[in-house]
């Protein structure tokens, strides 16, 4: 009975599955899906390292203070990196003085309230803090980036398919827009080309534009590419702070767990020696 | 249970004897875990993933409960709660990736094991009991997977959970309701948040009761062998202890080199990037996907395009995506040949290998395809595969196959020597 029925219903199911695959094929064939123009001019990420890549990646950590300077000079007016806090800076090899200073002296202020009035207010931000917002909500940043939001950093490397090799990709991925893109898909008002955004169009305008855009203190040429990467390479860091720690840990536990599986495996062999002996006696 | 020749539990001291006399629990562990459970002893590694699935149980209860301490089930603030684990918690992002790598080991293992029980006929007179049980494991493991994908509170949370809980909907007359009901509203909040999280930490436990259930069902008959031949005397068995507890653990530590590998230098390969952006209900993610373990039914789900007399297409899925699971239930009954082992069965084998395995790998990448040609033409010739495996082909099988000559025992299979002359 079981299997009566089974074969019914199985029938139905794989019956209605082939036909809809004829129906399929048959559109497929007389009437082939055009590939979405996106998908003809859109590009992935560039081929770029960082010292953090690979299983014995390590922070440069000069690279990230020139990456954070990026940030702090061109980026942060607008992206805001709220689950980093000041003190998270230390990592990089500030010391306690300049976090303070660096926390201290923030363009944009921490939101607090008046002890005297209880009105909303701001105050000078202390290593404690998380870095403030750039704008007090969302609202605000949409209206004043042509209703485009800027989107949080902090997490940015890890919350976009192909990571710190795109934003560097996007970074300095603008170019004119080729001459066989449809009207339909050229940038409109506020937009600009970008081969390595989704959708070709971004809002955002070319963050970083010329050479020399930010004076690097340890004299690296501040290339465009150079400060692209950078920042790319601090942006790894506010996403994973204990990147370097995990890889570390990781190898610790490897080889804890190789010394544990080969005696594990030669006790295995001792074990059973004796009962795969009978089995060697048939094979011979 | 057991077999006669079973080695009987001693208390080696007094205070062992004064406690066997009183709670056994010493007994019992030395008959179901210990050198008191005769084990077949021609199983091979692919009698690994069992135990290797109840060790990635525990690794999820402990670590899950821990990540419960720092954890805040709430919309406003979920996931920044996440971010705070992996950020101040003293090793936290440590706990959190090796229970979101944890999940898929789990599955992982979980689908070698079922593989295993498919070729090898271990849902078979006297084992159906410890199939079903089996399934119902498979089915909770689902749930709470999902469940818990949902807690972080990211995009694929957010539109995960919309999506899947969106297929009740297609239920005619009841399926709002049921929609409503689990999401406590109308879409993905607060409340829905709120009771995946306590089903989330619930459920595990759940799985941990059937597990005993599943563990003492087998006992009863004992462990199936690649043969699929009964256990026929002392020399077809080895004691479980120390020989498969050797071999459990041995194995177990190259799993966890794996395990190891996966979370501390590619934790996120698994994962999806966009639930790293917070849950935002205004905003749809390119390509909404459930994470890899479900992809074979996500793919059957969306293999129904075309609506058949009254019945819409995505009823049609829905039904199809919970018979494809449920289909396992009836196994037992599906699939009437004697024979045990997919070893000694020429055509089962040819089928299996060359049928159900490819049809279930050719859905795995079609589920994770966005939904478009060809995906969609391929995942349709696997689903109608993959019913007719289980629905048309295994039943008139049983029927028509001519199975290879069966050893006369285990010890016959692996020694050569009939059973009572093998020393």
């Amino acid at each position: 009975m079981v299997r009566f029925f089974g074969i019914l219903i199985g029938l139905f199911f794989a019956g209605m599955l082939i036909y809809s695959f004829g129906r399929g094929a048959v559109e497929y064939i007389s009437n082939p899906p055009v590939k979405a123009v996106e998908y003809q001019f859109h590009e992935g990420p560039k081929d770029v390292s960082f010292a953090s890549d690979g299983p014995f990646g390590k922070f440069d950590k000069q690279q990230l203070q020139r990456g954070f300077q990026v940030y702090k000079e061109v980026c942060a007016a607008c992206h805001g990196i709220r689950l980093v806090a000041f003190r998270n800076l230390a990592e990089l090899g500030y010391n306690e003085d300049e976090v303070k200073a660096i926390a201290a002296n923030w363009p944009i202020e921490t939101p607090a309230i008046d002890p005297d009035t209880g009105e909303p207010s701001t105050r000078p931000s202390i290593p404690a803090d998380k870095f403030p917002k750039p704008f007090a909500n969302d609202v605000a940043a949409g209206a004043a980036n042509n209703n485009a939001i800027p989107p949080d950093l902090s997490l940015i490397t890890k919350a976009r398919n192909g990571g710190a090799p795109y934003v560097y990709s996007l970074l300095t991925g603008y170019t004119d827009p080729p001459a066989e893109l449809p009207e339909a898909n050229r940038p409109g008002t506020g937009l600009h080309y970008n081969a390595y955004f989704a959708n070709l169009n971004i809002a955002m305008a070319p963050p970083i534009t010329g050479d020399g855009q930010v004076t690097y203190s340890d004299g690296t040429e501040a290339t465009v590419s150079q400060m692209s990467e950078d920042v790319s390479a601090f942006l790894i860091w506010t996403a994973e702070p204990s990147l370097i720690k995990q890889k570390q840990t990781g190898w610790a536990v490897i080889a804890f767990l190789l010394i544990a599986t080969i005696l594990g495996f030669l006790s295995y062999k001792t074990i059973w020696a004796d009962v795969k002996a009978e089995k060697k006696k048939k094979d011979a | 249970m057991s077999f006669p020749w079973a080695q009987q539990y001693k208390p080696a001291t007094e205070f062992g004897q004064w406690m066997d006399d009183r709670l056994p629990i010493g007994r019992m562990i030395y008959n179901s875990l210990g050198a008191g459970y005769p084990t077949p002893r021609n199983l091979n590694y692919m009698w690994n993933f069992g135990s290797l699935a109840g060790v990635f149980l525990v690794v999820q209860i402990v670590t899950g409960i821990i990540l419960a301490m720092h954890y805040a089930a709430n919309a406003d603030i979920a996931f920044d709660s996440v971010e705070h684990i992996m950020r101040d918690v003293n090793s936290g992002w440590m706990i959190r990736y090796a229970h979101a790598n944890g999940a898929s080991f789990f599955f992982i293992a979980i689908y070698l094991h079922i593989g295993r029980g498919l070729y090898y006929g271990s849902y078979k007179a006297p084992r159906e009991m410890i199939w079903l049980l089996g399934v119902v494991i498979y089915l909770l493991a689902m749930a709470t997977a999902f469940m818990g994908y949902v807690l972080p509170w990211g995009q694929m949370s957010f539109w995960g959970a919309k999506v899947i809980t969106g297929l009740f909907e297609a239920i005619p007359l009841v399926g709002k309701p049921i929609q409503e009901l689990l999401l406590g509203g109308f879409a993905p909040d607060n409340a829905a948040l709120n009771r995946f999280f306590s089903l989330h930490y619930l459920l595990p436990f759940v799985i941990a009761g059937v597990i005993i259930m599943h563990i003492w069902a087998l006992h009863i008959p004992g462990s199936n062998n690649p043969t699929g031949v009964n256990v026929k005397g002392p020399q077809d068995t080895v004691p479980f202890h120390p020989f498969y507890t050797a071999k459990d653990g041995w194995f177990l530590g190259l799993a966890l080199i794996f395990f190891t590998w996966m979370m501390f230098f590619m934790p996120n390969a698994l994962g999806h990037a966009d639930n790293y952006i917070p849950a935002n209900p205004l905003s749809t993610p390119a390509h909404i996907v459930p994470e890899w373990y479900f992809w074979p039914w996500y793919a059957i789900l969306r293999a129904f395009t075309f609506d058949f007399l009254f019945v819409p297409a995505k009823l049609l899925g829905v039904l199809a995506m919970f018979s494809a699971i449920l289909v396992w239930f009836f196994l037992p009954w599906l699939d009437k040949s004697p024979v045990r082992s997919g070893d000694y069965r020429p055509r089962f084998k040819k089928f299996f290998w060359f049928g159900l395995i490819p049809c279930i790998v050719v859905l795995g990448i079609c589920g994770g395809a966005p939904a478009e040609e060809p995906y969609v033409m391929l995942s349709q010739l696997a689903s109608a595969y993959y019913f007719a495996h289980f629905l048309i082909i295994l039943p008139l099988l049983s029927r028509i196959e001519k199975p290879e000559p069966l050893p006369n025992s285990i010890t016959e299979a692996v020694t050569g020597k009939p059973l009572e002359q093998a020393s």
